[in-house]
């Protein structure tokens, strides 16, 4: 078992490889500001790791018909449309405080979408530092691999679903005419033979890109500070803080607007953090129930 | 503010209350809903509470030399823990997996600690039945009950941490008292089992295991229910309705068995109450994490007061 929650530098270690003997942790980064909404991520993902289709159904929300990632969703393209707020007027002027501050200067698409602003993004697994799917896998189906990410073995899996509501971000699924729960493995089996993912393959705009975490977290910070350059104010990394509630995520985004405008949670933390507190409050009620029955029977006799 | 937040639709819709309002991708739902079947998972809780208690209480009537009350909660440990297997079996993706349960042992998994608190539990819980029943190796069958004994309290309060260690917001954020929920609500439906099964005369450490129960339930669930927003799904809809009515119902019989108790018809009629209010508590704490998890509010909301504290602070 390793560590819980907080920061955690060499998670692939942590979770038994040896150090220094191990490849680089991958990771996704994941810049939605050139996020054409093509959807090609989509269907190389599904081509290529032969997931099944989920139905072929209508939201009726947007251009968006896949709704969520699940269980045969691993790449979701989200398309927010965001009607401008007709209050305000962009004057242009540069923005004061911290990013997020701005959230209505409505930066992203000013020509003629007849008001509406226009975000997508590609979601993924983020393959958390603090996984809490696999954390809470009673099996070991779920595990870290040698790249740092996490994946399911379908062999081990038996379907107990508890993964499903620990991810923080609603990633996992299980497959209801399967029973087994399944979700993006980074393509694990191309990252072995030295291949992209699928989907950064696919992508046209490098909106996906894939490489080593480490990297990735620097050409982010560099994106961000050439869209705040551009006055593009409201540009924001997202999982990419070691030091956030999951410890960092190995896929993580630029994002354009506040998280939960993409389906995303604002502050996710990591159900383990509070660990050590459940264990010693199951401890102290069992001791108690010890103590009821000791009540019971040293009380009046019959 | 978070009284008021509404779900759903972004801040273009037509504004009410502004500051009341957190946003959202199509009012979609952010964490996943649990895939846990009712009444599966549910019914296993209110089991495994159930049995885990009555192995305590099986201990302490043969201490006493009770032994129409020894018999009763013996049946009662063996039968909940073998019905909560089938329960629990039932509910997976892959049944003819459940030995994967024991391929490892994660104390970071409750549901992998619990398999191997259940396993035991049920085993010896069995062996002290088979003892009783035949009257063979009385001093095993009598090893046998310590053991089950020793291994009832992890198994009615391990489910709490079970539910409470997921990002489902009402369940994560009651992870303090759900254990005390849980001690409470095992205790009342195996002293209530217990007043349904034995005469009055005999009844007396299960009427007052169950009152315990009783009061430690409703006060852990009292403390739990005061909580803002996140406990909002205990006290409104279905499941808010569910746990009042599990409330009243514990607390009635409480009462009423501590008046009336020596009666056999009160006795049975306490008995009865005191486990169906069991069921529903049990009911009411999984569909209030089901409705929490359905709603991006309680996930989005508390994030976003978490995120201005500590922008704040």
């Amino acid at each position: 078992m390793g560590s819980l929650h907080g920061r955690l530098d060499d998670v692939t270690a942590d979770a038994g490889y040896q150090p220094g003997e191990h490849p680089p942790r991958k990771g996704f980064f994941t810049d939605t500001s050139v996020c054409i909404g093509c959807k090609a991520c989509e269907v190389a993902c599904k081509e290529w790791n032969d997931v099944p289709d989920d139905g072929f159904e209508l939201t009726g929300m947007s251009y968006d018909n896949t709704a969520a990632l699940g269980a045969s969703t691993w790449r979701h393209v989200a398309f927010v449309e965001k009607p401008l707020h007709p209050t305000t007027t962009d004057l242009g002027l540069p923005g004061m405080g911290p990013p997020g501050a701005m959230e209505h200067e409505d930066q992203g698409a000013e020509s003629g979408d007849a008001g509406v602003r226009w975000l997508m993004s590609s979601d993924v697994c983020k393959h958390c530092t603090h996984a809490a799917c696999l954390d809470v896998c009673p099996t070991g189906a779920l595990f870290r691999t040698e790249f740092g990410t996490v994946v399911v073995q379908p062999d081990v899996c038996n379907g107990c679903g508890y993964c499903v509501p620990a991810c923080p971000y609603g990633v996992i699924d299980l497959r209801k005419e399967d029973g087994r729960a399944f979700k993006c493995t980074l393509c694990y089996d191309r990252l072995k033979a030295d291949q992209t993912p699928a989907c950064a393959q696919a992508c046209p705009t490098e909106s996906i890109q894939f490489g080593d975490l480490s990297e990735l977290r620097q050409r982010a910070d560099t994106r961000v500070a050439e869209l705040h350059d551009q006055g593009v104010d409201v540009a924001r990394l997202y999982g990419h803080d070691p030091e956030d509630g999951v410890g960092g995520d190995g896929a993580f985004f630029l994002l354009l607007d506040e998280p939960e405008v993409y389906g995303l949670p604002p502050d996710p933390v990591v159900t383990t953090r509070d660990l050590g507190s459940m264990w010693r409050h199951v401890g102290a009620a069992a001791v108690t129930l010890v103590g009821i029955g000791v009540a019971a029977i040293a009380g009046r006799r019959r | 503010m978070t009284q008021t937040a509404r779900t759903g639709g972004g801040r273009g819709e037509q504004s009410m209350v502004p500051e009341a309002e957190f946003e959202s991708y199509y009012g979609r739902q952010i964490i996943k809903t649990p895939t846990w079947k009712t009444p599966d998972v549910p019914l296993y809780l209110f089991l495994g509470g159930m049995a885990g208690a009555s192995a305590v209480l099986a201990e302490g009537a043969a201490l006493q030399g009770n032994d129409r009350l020894e018999h009763a909660a013996r049946w009662v440990a063996a039968a909940g823990a073998g019905a909560g297997t089938v329960a629990l079996v039932h509910d997976l993706g892959r049944p003819e997996r459940f030995l994967n349960m024991l391929r490892v042992l994660k104390p970071t998994s409750p549901l992998s600690v619990g398999s191997f608190v259940l396993a035991p539990f049920s085993a010896l819980s069995s062996a002290a039945v088979a003892s009783q029943v035949t009257g063979r190796l009385p001093l095993l069958g009598r090893l046998a009950g310590v053991g089950a004994a020793a291994f009832g309290p992890p198994l009615a309060t391990y489910t709490a941490a079970l539910l409470a260690n997921t990002a489902v917001p009402a369940w994560h954020e009651a992870h303090r008292e759900l254990p005390f929920v849980f001690a409470g609500s095992g205790a009342t439906a195996a002293g209530g089992m217990a007043m349904l099964l034995t005469p009055p005369s005999a009844a007396g450490p299960a009427r007052r295991m169950a009152v315990a129960g009783a009061a430690l339930e409703l006060a852990a669930s009292e403390s739990i229910k005061r909580q803002g927003l996140v406990a909002e799904p205990y006290r409104e809809g279905r499941p808010g309705r569910l746990m009042r009515v599990a409330s009243r119902m514990t607390a009635g019989a409480a009462v009423l068995s501590l008046v009336a108790g020596r009666s056999r018809l009160a006795s049975s009629l306490c008995g009865a109450t005191f486990v169906t209010a069991s069921v529903l508590t049990r009911f009411g704490v999984f569909e209030a994490g089901i409705a929490s998890a359905k709603d991006p509010k309680y996930v989005v909301v508390p994030q976003r007061e978490r995120l201005a504290r500590r922008t704040a602070g």
